[in-house]
């Protein structure tokens, strides 16, 4: 069973992406693996807060009605609304620009969203088990001989001490499904609390490990930026999702 | 005066690195190339993480220390202080050595700027640590983060 690795930057971070396979070095890999870089950067081109005509950025100047944008970002919309309820707006797809007035950016969902969109096109690779990590966002999958439960098809993750970033706190193991983590370690008070309208400058993180990335990523940060009662909610909604507080 | 012209240097190899990395197919030519060698960096002990550490110490793919070296190419980047480009060896899973293959003219070639455009990482700790894990999960890693990062030297390990 061989190994390999491929890593780029696209959104701001590094996106890598590892793939086990007797065969890591076909094209049929390669193909797939270029895909997936693909997908994350169309869902940056379309979703980017960054770049000037991303049709988010339109959105939020008013020059573009959602309603006339592509259908992927009319998906996102709606997702966002669904993280926002089931996390009791928790999660907002709303945060403050430079200018401290709320615009619309769900790039907090996108991220995860777009992980989960790359890794499908992974999942098609035969006799393949991949990992994809974004930014700190993993989520593995396939199966790298039949039997996609052995040794060769689970993926150790470690999850970063938020207090000594350059230790391993906890591992999870799993072959499939997704593990994200919030926290201000990397990059300081970012996530926003709409219930206070402030940013969050706790210490420590939430891992969430469960089937989607994107809602493991949804939860992670809205347990971290929510009311600790949130904590009952999430039990008591989700299914197959398991919270790791440090 | 020249130290800061070497800070400076090994600022702008550093970053060149973050967005450089990517799977090269002209290791071979790299060869004939002098490659700097890695100073040793003192390793900070290692703390042996909580009780969910692994299990067992097996490495999963071709990440076996014995592997041979392989050298990696990133893509020329433009600075304001002129064209940077970085390669680095990788050798048993750490990066044993870098080197500037181009940097901006009007200064001179100095083993100093190879050896600061080494990451500034514990090898030691990073070659304990991403032994025995697939990669890493953590608040948000930027681009400007990524080098820095465990997640890296694991990535690094099977380009």
């Amino acid at each position: 069973m061989n190994r390999r690795a491929w890593v780029q930057q696209i959104m701001g971070m590094p996106i890598s992406i590892h793939v086990r396979s007797a065969d890591v070095d076909s094209s049929t890999v390669a193909r797939a693996v270029e895909e997936a870089f693909d997908i994350v950067r169309e869902a940056d081109r379309l979703f980017s807060t960054y770049q000037h005509n991303s049709e988010v950025s339109r959105i939020r100047r008013s020059e573009l009605e959602p309603a006339q944008a592509d259908p992927l970002v009319g998906q996102v919309i709606t997702l966002c609304q669904q993280a926002g309820e089931l996390t009791e707006r928790a999660f907002t797809d709303h945060l403050p620009d430079d200018d401290g007035v709320l615009r619309f950016d769900p790039t907090g969902l996108v991220k995860g969203w777009a992980a989960d969109r790359a890794a499908s096109r992974l999942a098609g690779l035969q006799g393949a088990s991949y990992c994809l990590n974004a930014g700190g966002d993993v989520v593995v999958g396939g199966a790298a001989v039949e039997d996609g439960s052995g040794p060769e098809s689970i993926w150790r993750v470690g999850i970063e001490d938020p207090r000594d970033r350059s230790r391993i706190a906890e591992v999870v193991e799993l072959h499939h499904g997704g593990v994200a983590t919030s926290g201000t370690a990397a990059r300081g008070a970012h996530l926003y609390d709409q219930a206070t309208g402030t940013f969050v400058d706790r210490s420590g993180s939430v891992t969430v490990v469960g089937p989607s990335l994107m809602w493991a990523d949804i939860w992670a940060t809205a347990l971290f930026v929510g009311p600790a009662s949130l904590s009952n909610r999430f039990s008591r909604l989700t299914d197959g999702y398991r919270l790791i507080r440090l | 005066m020249r130290r800061i012209v070497f800070a400076i240097l090994s600022t702008i190899t550093t970053v060149v690195l973050l967005f450089s990395y990517h799977t090269s197919t002209n290791a071979a030519s790299a060869a004939s190339s002098t490659v700097a060698q890695l100073p040793a960096t003192p390793a900070a002990p290692v703390s042996p993480g909580s009780a969910s550490q692994p299990r067992s110490s097996t490495k999963s793919g071709s990440s076996a220390g014995t592997s041979s070296p392989a050298n990696y190419t990133g893509a020329a980047a433009n600075t304001r202080w002129g064209t940077v480009q970085v390669r680095i060896t990788v050798q048993g899973g750490k990066i044993s050595a870098s080197q500037a293959v181009q940097y901006p003219q009007g200064t001179s070639r100095d083993a100093q700027i190879n050896g600061s455009a080494l990451p500034i990482l514990d090898q030691e700790a990073v070659q304990q640590q991403s032994a025995s894990i697939d990669t890493v999960s953590g608040a948000t890693v930027t681009s400007g983060g990524y080098l820095q990062s465990l997640q890296s030297a694991i990535d690094q390990a099977h380009l």
